[in-house]
């Protein structure tokens, strides 16, 4: 207990460059748990959403669907087998059928993809509901990143041309009915929805399917005949991976902001010996141990941690929670990073995190604190009252 | 008064025997069209909503499944060639020294910025042997007496369920066309705006294409020069060919 007392008041004595160290020290605190919050929010975020509304409880794909592959697509459709289709019928999943067309927006040409979903479906959070329409038109869904990028509008109508299963085209005049807001980019851009029923009649694929979405709560799924099941985990593995390569980078950031305040102790350290070169030698001329000496130094330095933690959390607290209220906006390019974000990104921070962090930083000042106070342990108590160091 | 109804009759019967049926006007228009081989130069000229564009290559063709394409100019597109086997299609550009096959959704896009797509150029040119036909109406376009033929795709196959062709009466050449969907949208037109006589066979000279549902003027297609049954070595058509 003498040792944090002394230690303390030896802190307080030294002012300014201590208060300059937990400064740099609570800001390295901050930024680590927030750089973290967001990243974890981020990913939090995006995996939710593109469960909900995309994945679901994983996916049984037709044999030739490859989603990389859009050479493969026009093959890429089948009758949909009996273990599938009572699924479906119990609401326990929904078919999706996925064909190539092409849309005129303003007279351009675009390659789209058309998706024919069942408008009563309760998988996926697709607001496919909003189809069902009275007038008798074909009502097109889309996202809000394709109305953006296409200037369409809730009314506007769209001309659709797209090749039956024989290959023989079509073309048929749809109305945008609705356009939705989802976090999942890869239900949205350059993406139509259309009713089931009616797209399968008018690609001649009765009861066909290129997926077949299967519910949250389903489980124990295995391969059908024609039908391959991807799980949840197999169709997340895209995120968990950039979730990873993200936890890399941030890691390189930490290293950094660490070092520097480790950097900042370690001298305040090495200096706090030199300078006290006397007081060590009367410390120990007095019957303090070398190892107690050593003790109190170490302690002065990991003091700094917790004081930076104490000063921290005084401007830290409310940063982040703003942070966490507020969200940061993110910028219109964040549509192609290839997974679902959100025009804001709102960070979690949970207690493990913060802990976390508090232990990792206090652990690493200590030893960092504790590395030039070895040096004591060697020191000659004659020399040092002389105010020579060996 | 019966020699009225026989008269009437008889006239009945020529003006029968003169107009042939849908089948063989197709059937003439594929013999028309018909060379075991050809080398042709052309011009495309693609009007755009950002200018126009022309392009020019040389073709070589056997029957209707081979063809190899090799563009002259703009610079940017010369040497770029293209090989099309059966229903394959294969391209091969000198700046990125790489085959590519043309498949699945590639397909559909334009090709060289035009309003031809690749997939136009991949349908069988023989229309007699794809499309039931019927004479709808007689019309002059261009103070040329037409047959007005209206197309009836016989496989569930083909690219255009139906349609419309605008038939000169005397060279049996097409003058005008329309492009259906199978929901009877109007989707492409094709006007041949000049024709010229190679041999003892009238040919189209000059050709507009036009995408309907796409903005611009369309595409103008020339053609300079054509050769008919002339040898054409193997090897060109072969996807080492487009690396030489």
């Amino acid at each position: 207990m003498l040792e944090f007392k002394l230690a303390y008041r030896n802190l307080k004595g030294v002012g300014l460059r201590t208060w300059l160290n937990v400064a740099v020290l609570s800001i390295a605190y901050v930024l680590i748990i927030w750089h973290q919050g967001l990243l974890s929010g981020m990913f939090t975020h995006s995996i939710r959403h593109t469960i909900n509304d995309e994945i679901a409880g994983g996916q049984y794909w037709h044999k030739n669907y490859d989603p990389y592959d859009p050479i493969s697509l026009d093959e890429s459709h089948g009758v949909i087998s009996t273990e599938l289709q009572s699924l479906i019928k119990n609401k326990q999943a929904t078919p999706i059928l996925i064909r190539q067309a092409s849309i005129y927006p303003e007279g351009r040409v675009q390659s789209v993809l058309l998706k024919g979903i069942d408008l009563r479906q309760t998988v996926l959070e697709i607001p496919s509901g909003k189809l069902v329409t009275k007038e008798n038109i074909l009502p097109i869904l889309i996202g809000q990143r394709m109305a953006e990028k296409n200037s369409l509008k809730k009314g506007d109508y769209l001309t659709i041309r797209l090749r039956d299963a024989k290959g023989t085209f079509d073309a048929v005049e749809g109305k945008v009915v609705e356009i939705m807001h989802t976090m999942v980019q890869s239900i949205d851009n350059r993406q139509l929805w259309i009713p089931i029923e009616r797209m399968q009649k008018i690609t001649c694929m009765e009861n066909e399917a290129t997926i077949v979405v299967v519910g949250k709560k389903i489980s124990g799924q295995k391969n059908l005949p024609d039908w391959k099941f991807k799980s949840q985990e197999f169709l997340l593995s895209d995120i968990t991976s950039i979730v990873k390569s993200k936890k890399v980078g941030g890691y390189i950031l930490y290293i950094i902001l660490m070092f520097l305040a480790m950097l900042a102790i370690f001298d305040t350290q090495i200096l706090s010996i030199f300078r006290r070169k006397k007081e060590i030698g009367t410390l120990i001329a007095l019957g303090m141990t070398r190892f107690r000496v050593v003790r109190l130094f170490t302690i002065e330095g990991a003091m700094h941690g917790i004081l930076a933690a104490g000063v921290g959390a005084i401007y830290g607290i409310p940063l982040l929670i703003i942070s966490l209220k507020k969200g940061l906006p993110m910028p219109g390019a964040v549509d192609d990073y290839g997974y679902a974000l959100s025009s804001r990104m709102y960070p979690s921070y949970s207690a493990g995190l913060i802990l976390g962090t508090v232990l990792i930083v206090m652990v690493t000042v200590t030893i960092v604190s504790y590395l030039p106070s070895s040096r004591i342990s060697k020191l000659k108590p004659t020399e040092a009252l002389k105010g020579k160091i060996s | 008064m019966k020699i009225l109804i026989a008269l009437l009759f008889m006239y009945g019967s020529m003006l029968y025997a003169e107009t042939p049926s849908g089948e063989v006007i197709l059937e003439r228009i594929d013999k028309n069209f018909d060379a075991k081989t050809q080398i042709l130069t052309a011009t495309m000229i693609v009007k755009g909503r950002r200018g126009t564009r022309t392009v020019k290559s040389k073709t070589w063709a056997e029957g209707e499944d081979k063809a190899f394409t090799e563009y002259l100019s703009p610079a940017r597109e010369k040497g770029t060639k293209m090989l099309k086997l059966g229903d394959e299609l294969w391209t091969w550009t000198p700046s990125a020294d790489r085959t590519i096959k043309i498949a699945g959704h590639m397909l559909r896009q334009s090709m060289m910025g035009s309003d031809i797509s690749y997939e136009d150029i991949m349908e069988n040119p023989k229309l007699s042997e794809i499309y039931d036909s019927k004479i709808i109406e007689e019309e002059e376009l261009e103070g040329r007496a037409c047959y007005v033929l209206g197309l009836t795709a016989t496989q569930d196959n083909i690219a255009y369920h139906s349609r419309k062709l605008w038939v000169d009466k005397e060279r049996y050449l097409p003058l005008k066309e329309e492009r259906f969907a199978k929901s009877g949208k109007l989707l492409k037109t094709l006007v041949i705006n000049e024709v010229f006589k190679v041999g003892n066979r009238w040919y189209p000279k000059k050709m507009t294409f036009k995408d309907v549902l796409k903005k611009g003027s369309g595409t103008e297609f020339i053609i300079d020069s054509i050769k008919f049954n002339v040898k054409i070595p193997n090897y060109i058509f072969s996807k080492a060919a487009l690396r030489r």
